[in-house]
C-alpha cells in the first residue's frame, strides 16, 4: 500500500512539473494573437510562418522577436481579420517588400527547372543505354562466351 | 566526338558553378535589397506634425519639388551617426529633408533635436509604424528620394554619408528637379 502511494506521489509531482513547464512555455511564446474563427487562426499561423522577417532575414515573422516582425504580424492579423485571401496577403507584402519577403518564391522557374533537368537527364541516359545495347547486338560473340572466357582467365 | 564526352560534363559543371557563384554573390541582404517602390509613386500618408501639436502633415503637400523622406528614431544608433550629415545637407540647402519619426516618443525626439540640431523641414510622427511598412522599411535609418512628381527615385537602407549623397542622391536630384510641370 505504501509503495503504490509513493508511486502515486511521484506521478503527482511529475504532473505538476509538466503543468508548470506548459505554463512557462506559454509565457515565453511570442505570439498571443487569437481569432474566434479557427480557420482564420490557421490562416494567420500559416501566413506568419510564410513571411520573412525583413530585419533578421532568415527567420519568419512568426519566429522573430524583432519589433518590425511584431508590426508585420499586426498587419497580417488585420488583413486576416478583414477576410483577405492568402494570395492577397502575400501580394500586400510583396508590394512593399518585394518577392524576397516570401519564403516560398512564386517564380515558376524554381519549380520547373529541376523537372527540365530531370527530363534531360533521362533522355541522355536512354540514349546511352540504347547505344550500348546496340554495340552488344552488333557483337558476334555470344555473351556467355565472354563470361566463360573471363572465368577461364582467372 | 570523343573530346565532347569530356567537354560536355565539364561545361555542365562550369555552368552550375557559375549559376551558384552568381546566386551566392548576389544573395540579398538588407542593405542591397532593391526597394520595390523605385519608379512608383510614394505611398501617401497623413500624420501628426511633431513641431505643431495638433496639426497634421501630409506628403501630398510636398509635391512639386524633390524631397528626402528620412525615417529615424531616437532609439536608432545609426540615426545618431548620420545626423551630422543630415545637418550638413540641410545647411547646404540641397533639398528639403522630411523626417518620419518612427515609433518614438515625442519628448525624446524634441530633446534629440534640441541637442543635435534639426535638419528637417518638417517631421511627421508615426507611433504605430504603419507608414514605414508601406515604404518597405526594414530598419532605421532609411532615406527615400522622392522626385517632383511624387515618384520614388532611390532608397538608401542605412545611414546617409556625404559620399553616398554625392554618388547616389545628387545626380538623381540634378536630373529630376527640372521635371516638374
Amino acid at each position: 500500500m505504501t509503495r503504490t502511494s509513493s508511486r502515486w506521489r511521484a506521478l503527482q509531482w511529475l504532473a505538476a512539473l509538466i503543468a508548470a513547464l506548459a505554463v512557462a512555455s506559454a509565457a515565453f511564446a511570442i505570439d498571443t494573437t487569437r481569432f474566434e474563427d479557427p480557420e482564420k487562426q490557421a490562416q494567420y499561423q500559416r501566413m506568419t510562418h510564410e513571411l520573412r522577417c525583413m530585419q533578421c532575414l532568415n527567420t519568419s515573422i512568426a519566429d522573430s522577436q524583432v519589433d518590425l516582425a511584431a508590426d508585420l504580424r499586426n498587419e497580417v492579423r488585420d488583413l486576416v481579420e478583414a477576410g483577405k485571401t492568402d494570395e492577397e496577403i502575400r501580394q500586400f507584402m510583396v508590394d512593399r517588400y518585394g518577392e524576397f519577403i516570401l519564403f516560398r518564391p512564386r517564380s515558376p522557374w524554381l519549380y520547373v527547372t529541376p523537372v527540365i533537368f530531370l527530363i534531360i537527364g533521362v533522355l541522355v541516359a536512354v540514349r546511352i543505354i540504347r547505344q550500348r545495347s546496340k554495340l552488344v547486338a552488333e557483337d558476334d560473340s555470344p555473351v556467355d562466351d565472354i563470361a566463360e572466357e573471363s572465368a577461364e582467365r582467372k | 566526338m570523343k573530346s565532347l564526352r569530356f567537354a560536355l560534363p565539364l561545361a555542365g559543371f562550369l555552368l552550375i558553378a557559375l549559376v551558384l557563384y552568381i546566386g551566392v554573390k548576389n544573395s540579398p541582404d538588407r542593405q542591397n535589397l532593391r526597394s520595390v517602390l523605385i519608379g512608383r509613386p510614394a505611398p501617401e500618408w497623413t500624420l501628426p506634425d511633431l513641431m505643431n501639436p495638433g496639426a497634421m502633415l501630409t506628403n501630398a503637400s510636398f509635391k512639386g519639388k524633390p524631397y528626402i523622406l528620412n525615417v529615424w528614431a531616437t532609439w536608432c544608433a545609426a540615426c545618431r551617426y548620420e545626423h551630422q550629415t543630415l545637418m550638413d545637407l540641410s545647411r547646404n540647402q540641397e533639398v528639403p529633408i522630411i523626417g518620419l519619426n518612427w515609433k518614438d516618443e515625442d519628448n525624446l525626439a524634441h530633446e534629440w533635436l534640441e541637442r543635435l540640431g534639426n535638419p528637417y523641414a518638417a517631421i511627421a510622427v508615426d507611433k504605430k509604424g504603419r507608414v514605414p511598412i508601406d515604404y518597405g522599411v526594414t530598419a532605421a535609418p532609411e532615406s527615400f528620394l522622392v522626385d517632383a512628381n511624387g515618384i520614388v527615385q532611390y532608397r538608401l537602407a542605412g545611414p546617409m554619408t556625404h559620399s553616398i549623397w554625392k554618388r547616389e542622391f545628387a545626380p538623381r536630384i540634378a536630373g529630376k528637379s527640372v521635371v516638374a510641370e
